[in-house]
């Protein structure tokens, strides 16, 4: 019969050459199952004398203990190196695209139009709308802008039977907002305008952004501020902005801005000026008490400056190919 | 308004170079379209003297020529002009001249005889576009002398985008007395005195109309020579200011609108009828224009009349019968004042913009025609001779146009401008615009002078001032803001919130139209009324759209054919309804989706988009409202969406929009063969949102109990689920529906269709026996409502 020693050396080294968990477990059942080997020998202490059976005993549970701790170690590893077998089988190419839905996107002129607004709205301005079938009191003639006078044919006006109109700016909402909300007032009020008039750097639709601050104490010198802050945050960087003297019947003075682009050129983006007093009194506002500035751009404008739009008509056109590049 | 740069010095001439004076006049507001540079690139070209003309022996059609240059003995020149005649002087060339073309002439011989150089027309000079000869120069152009010299060359033309309120710009002198009061420049105005009559000829006006026509000054020139031709430094600055040279007479009254902005009419005095009486038209009234073009002249036009009816529209344009021709030689000359009132839109009715209507709607200085008539004459008794008449000035002066001084305050300037100027800069300002300044107690009184109309109230001072100080020199000032905060309420819709929800379900944002085809906009919203514009643009751009579908339909279809196969657009804009007088706009959402649901990809089985993912989406929508349950879907029918595949959505039982397929043939009417599911809600009915308030969540366990059945086919999933939360409504949390089944193993017509309820107390924890007693309710209901039979 083999000595101790020499049984678990033997159990030892089966262990270690078992290749899976259930070549484990056989040589676990052979030495440590209930007919296992050492079982058995714990089964025969009865046979010893009694004074040897304690030391025999304990030598037996000690081999049974170290072939334990060794079953139990190659069990680990076993599981460990199974386990990493069946991870590395659930490898997946990582460079496969995601499968799902994609993301749309906004139009240029939405996302110029957000920023604008946003930029304004920070600044603590409301953004009302109006309407775009408008009549001819609040699109020009709360406006300062007589029946016939010569500024109206600036605008080529969209008529509907009976003479109400599609409103040729946004400045309409100024009046109505002055209407309603009485002043001091600070707002812009972005949306659709129209005009007759279609051809290269003419669609007969087109967005605006109309702003006005009625006030106590606000001045050309204000405007400037606003106007200068605003282009500023825009585009992002610093810019020489030039206030040109011009005319509109809705603003007294009035000045049309141009900007420094990166070329040297000066590209005019908006124009703007002093609330003319006849409109503050068109809508009962003392200009005595009160005065303020209206400034009004088109958003296209801004759209194409910001994003290097070349066409003005592609922005109507919905080509996907376009309209994805803003995603 | 365009004019040369040469004359305006003639005026006024500040220190600064052209480039410099484009930007102060363009800051001050005279915005410069365009600064030309002319008659650069004239180096070495002279005045030449034709000595002798002979024939070409070789050719027909040249002549040789002996031209003296100043410089040594006459040379010989081929030249193939058919103006060119002996005596004359002409513009030369000599071999070796690089012409502004950039042509260089070389020392050649032409069919075997040697030229020297060459005869210019004003083509090869860049001076113009008359080719048929060579240029004419005057007789006493000295021999030799630089052609540049001569003409004044080189020179600039500015184009000025002038704005409607300086009607008083539209002159050489209307720019010069601005630019003396922007650089600071003496303004030095051409003497004009009066020609002395050397016949007593007047012809008669009869002022019949006087608040129309308050001033009509009038003049007879006899025998002026109707051979005799404009000199070149007239038509060159006619030429520069953009107007051609036509005859003497026409010359010298275009030239004295351009010089001094009043526009003047020559009649030929031989064609007159009786006395010249300015009206307004009657119903039925014609007249040919010189032009030869027939017009019906309205009733609100002024026209001018003899005993022969209508012979001109004023202000506008002369008529056929009197106008002066080639052979006339009696001339009556014409510089009236026809008030802005009578004038503005008038020109537009009958697509007649003139150079004299555009100066006459905007304000001619009532004071001017006069000086108009003085100068006229003169020019013309220089040019064709003639002897003329006296000046009559017809004028009713209580209709002329009154100009109120004005009060400028010292306060009112820095509160509109946010800045103090000093009070000298600000008189000096005044002053330099002929507003004849006096300083009162608050600031200045000051006299607006007849040429401007634009000076009405205080304001129109206060720009005056800023214009001339500068804008540039105003300086920034951030204002603190009293107006107080105020934010929308928090349920309004929130477009941006919906937008961004679409995005991140694929969906892409358009801007289309909101005019569109008429037929199209019945084809989609089932001949709704619509309204028609009165001048649409096109046909196609005639009605404010009923819905958002056909742009986004026209927009789907362009990208098909640019090879997209999927295409996801959605549009938040407005619709148009009621009648003209009481148009109502909504605003919508709407969208389109074709193609694929998912875009092409690994591991999907491509598969089209239907009824039920964009129904998905709108469900997705609907819970940013925080009242998802308040949205009820139900079958409809509508003129534009396929019969069994459109839906009607309310909320709260009030209608709020539609959802469905659209109908193969609308979408083949778009040129669309797919299948094209859309949306169009009504934004403000749709989402306006709960304000949510937190609900205590449950700390019991929920028991999820399945149920299939089967029930005919035409009992729809919202029954059921209404039917199940009826039956234990304290119970039943949430209901999913799992599986639809029809086929194999279901008798036709009837459907199997699996329910998983979600059931949960709020107090206690739910028991089997609980679950067990709510599912036998359930399932009794369902047998009582719709004989549903439980399926094991």
């Amino acid at each position: 019969m083999q000595s101790l020693n020499e049984l678990v050396e033997l159990a030892s080294s089966e262990i270690d050459a078992a290749g899976d968990l259930s070549a484990l477990d056989a040589v676990r059942v052979r030495y440590l199952g209930k007919k296992g080997e050492l079982t058995t020998r714990l089964k025969g202490l009865s046979a010893l004398p009694a004074d040897e059976r304690p030391a025999a005993g304990q030598a037996i549970n000690s081999a049974k203990t170290q072939l334990l701790d060794t079953l139990n170690a190659r069990r680990e590893a076993l599981q460990a190196a199974s386990l990493e077998r069946s991870l590395h089988a659930e490898a997946v190419d990582v460079t496969l695209p995601g499968r799902g839905l994609s993301l749309g996107g906004r139009h240029p002129v939405s996302r110029a139009a957000m920023r604008i607004e946003k930029i304004f709205r920070d600044a603590g301005f409301g953004v009302p709308t109006g309407p775009e079938i408008e009549d001819d009191y609040h699109n020009c003639t709360a406006l300062n802008i007589p029946e016939n006078h010569p500024a109206r044919a600036m605008h080529d006006t969209f008529y509907f039977p009976g003479g109400k109109l599609l409103r040729t700016h946004t400045s309409p909402v100024q009046i109505r907002s002055m209407v309603e909300e009485g002043v001091p007032i600070r707002i812009i009020a972005p949306g659709r305008v129209y005009r007759c008039d279609s051809d290269q750097t003419h669609t007969p639709m087109f967005h605006q952004v109309e702003g006005l601050v009625i006030d106590r104490g606000v001045s050309f010198a204000n405007l400037k501020a606003v106007l200068h802050q605003f282009v500023e945050n825009y585009f992002e960087r610093r810019a020489n902005l030039r206030f040109r003297a011009s005319y509109f019947p809705f603003t007294e003075p009035s000045a049309e801005v141009d900007v420094e682009w990166e070329t040297g050129k000066w590209l005019e983006i908006l124009g703007c000026g002093m609330v003319h007093p006849k409109v503050l009194e068109n809508v009962g506002v003392d200009p005595e008490e009160f005065t303020g500035y209206a400034f009004g751009m088109g958003i296209e404008r801004l759209a194409m400056l910001r994003y290097g739009v070349r066409d003005l008509r592609t922005f109507f056109e919905n080509d996907l190919r376009f309209l994805r590049q803003f995603n | 308004m365009k004019f040369s740069e040469q004359w305006l010095r003639e005026w006024v001439n500040p220190t600064l170079d052209a480039a410099a004076l484009a930007h102060r006049l363009t800051m001050a507001g005279h915005e410069v379209d365009a600064l030309e540079a002319l008659g650069a690139g004239l180096d070495g070209v002279v005045v030449g003297e034709v000595v002798e003309v002979g024939r070409h022996p070789d050719a027909d059609r040249l002549s040789v020529c002996r031209v003296a240059t100043g410089n040594g003995e006459p040379v010989e020149v081929v030249c193939g002009a058919p103006n060119v005649r002996a005596g004359m002087k002409s513009p030369f060339a000599p071999s070796g001249t690089k012409l502004p073309n950039g042509m260089k002439l070389r020392r050649s011989k032409i069919r075997g005889v040697v030229s020297n150089g060459m005869l210019c027309s004003a083509v090869e000079l860049a001076l113009g576009d008359d080719e048929d000869g060579i240029v004419e120069l005057p007789d006493d152009a000295p021999t030799g002398s630089p052609l540049a010299d001569v003409l004044g060359l080189p020179d600039h033309a500015f184009d000025l985008d002038l704005t409607p309120n300086r009607g008083d710009c539209f002159s050489v002198q209307g720019i010069a007395r601005d630019v003396s009061a922007l650089t600071g420049t003496t303004l030095t105005a051409p003497e004009i005195r009066p020609v002395k009559a050397t016949i007593k000829d007047k012809h008669p006006v009869d002022l019949v109309l006087p608040d129309g026509c308050p001033r009509f000054a009038a003049r007879v020139i006899r025998n002026t020579d109707p051979r005799a031709r404009s000199p070149l430094w007239m038509t060159e600055r006619l030429r520069r200011s953009g107007l051609r040279s036509i005859s003497p007479v026409v010359d010298v009254t275009n030239y004295v609108m351009l010089e001094l902005g009043q526009p003047l009419h020559a009649y030929d005095l031989a064609r007159l009828n009786g006395p010249i009486r300015p009206r307004l038209a009657t119903e039925g009234e014609e007249l040919t224009l010189l032009d030869e073009q027939h017009v019906k002249v309205l009733p609100n036009t002024l026209v001018i009349t003899d005993d022969s009816g209508v012979i001109g529209l004023a202000g506008m344009k002369g008529g056929l019968s009197t106008a002066v021709t080639g052979s006339t030689t009696d001339v009556f000359l014409e510089a009236a004042y026809w008030p802005p009132a009578f004038m503005v839109g008038r020109a537009r009715q009958y697509g007649l913009h003139t150079d004299a209507s555009l100066r006459f709607e905007r304000g001619v200085d009532p004071e001017l025609p006069p000086d108009a008539i003085e100068r006229a004459t003169a020019l013309l008794l220089d040019i064709a001779g003639g002897e003329a008449g006296p000046m009559v000035d017809h004028v009713v002066r209580k209709h002329l146009p009154k100009r109120d001084s004005q009060s400028l305050r010292r306060k009112r300037l820095s509160q509109v401008l946010g800045t103090e100027i000093e009070t000298d800069q600000v008189t000096g300002i005044l002053d330099k615009l002929s507003l004849s300044p006096k300083a009162d107690r608050n600031g200045w009184s000051v006299q607006v002078p007849s040429f401007r109309f634009d000076i009405e109230v205080e304001d129109d001072l206060v720009e005056e001032v800023a214009r001339v100080y500068g804008y540039d020199e105003i300086p920034e000032k951030t204002a603190v803001a009293e107006t107080p905060l105020a934010i929308a309420p928090e349920s309004s819709p929130d477009l941006d919130r919906i937008a961004t929800s679409l995005v991140a379900r694929d969906y892409q944002e358009v801007i289309t139209y909101s005019f569109i085809d008429e037929k199209l906009d019945a084809l989609i919203s089932g001949n709704l009324p619509s309204l028609k514009l009165e001048n649409p643009i096109s046909s196609e751009m005639s009605v404010m759209r009923n819905s958002i579908w056909p742009g986004l339909m026209q927009a789907a279809s362009g990208n098909l054919s640019r090879q997209q196969d999927r295409v996801r657009f959605f549009e938040i804009g407005n619709t148009y309804h009621g009648t003209v007088d009481a148009p109502r706009e909504v605003l919508r959402l709407a969208a389109v989706a074709l193609g694929s649901a998912l875009e092409e990809q690994w591991g999907y089985k491509s598969q089209n988009v239907d009824f039920f993912d964009i129904k998905a989406d709108l469900q997705a929508l609907f819970l940013g409202t925080g009242c998802a349950d308040e949205f009820a879907f139900s079958a409809a029918e509508h003129a534009a969406l396929q019969p069994g595949q459109a839906a009607k959505i309310k909320r709260d039982g009030e209608p709020v929009g539609v959802l469905g397929k659209i109908h193969p043939q609308v979408a083949k009417q778009f040129e669309i063969e797919q299948s094209v599911y859309a949306f169009e809600l009504d934004v403000a009915k749709t989402f306006a949102a709960r304000v949510p308030v937190a609900e205590t969540i449950s700390k019991f366990p929920a028991i999820r109990r399945d149920i299939a059945i089967v029930v005919r086919d035409d009992v729809s999933a919202a029954q059921l689920v209404d039917a199940v939360r009826s039956a234990v409504p304290e119970l039943v949390r949430t209901v999913r529906i799992f599986d639809v089944y029809k086929g194999p193993g279901i008798e036709a017509g009837l459907k199997s269709i699996a329910l998983g309820l979600i059931l949960q107390e709020t107090s206690r924890t739910l028991t089997d026996d609980d679950a067990d007693t709510a599912m036998a309710a359930v399932l009794g209901k369902l047998q009582q409502e719709f004989a549903a039979v439980l399926r094991d």
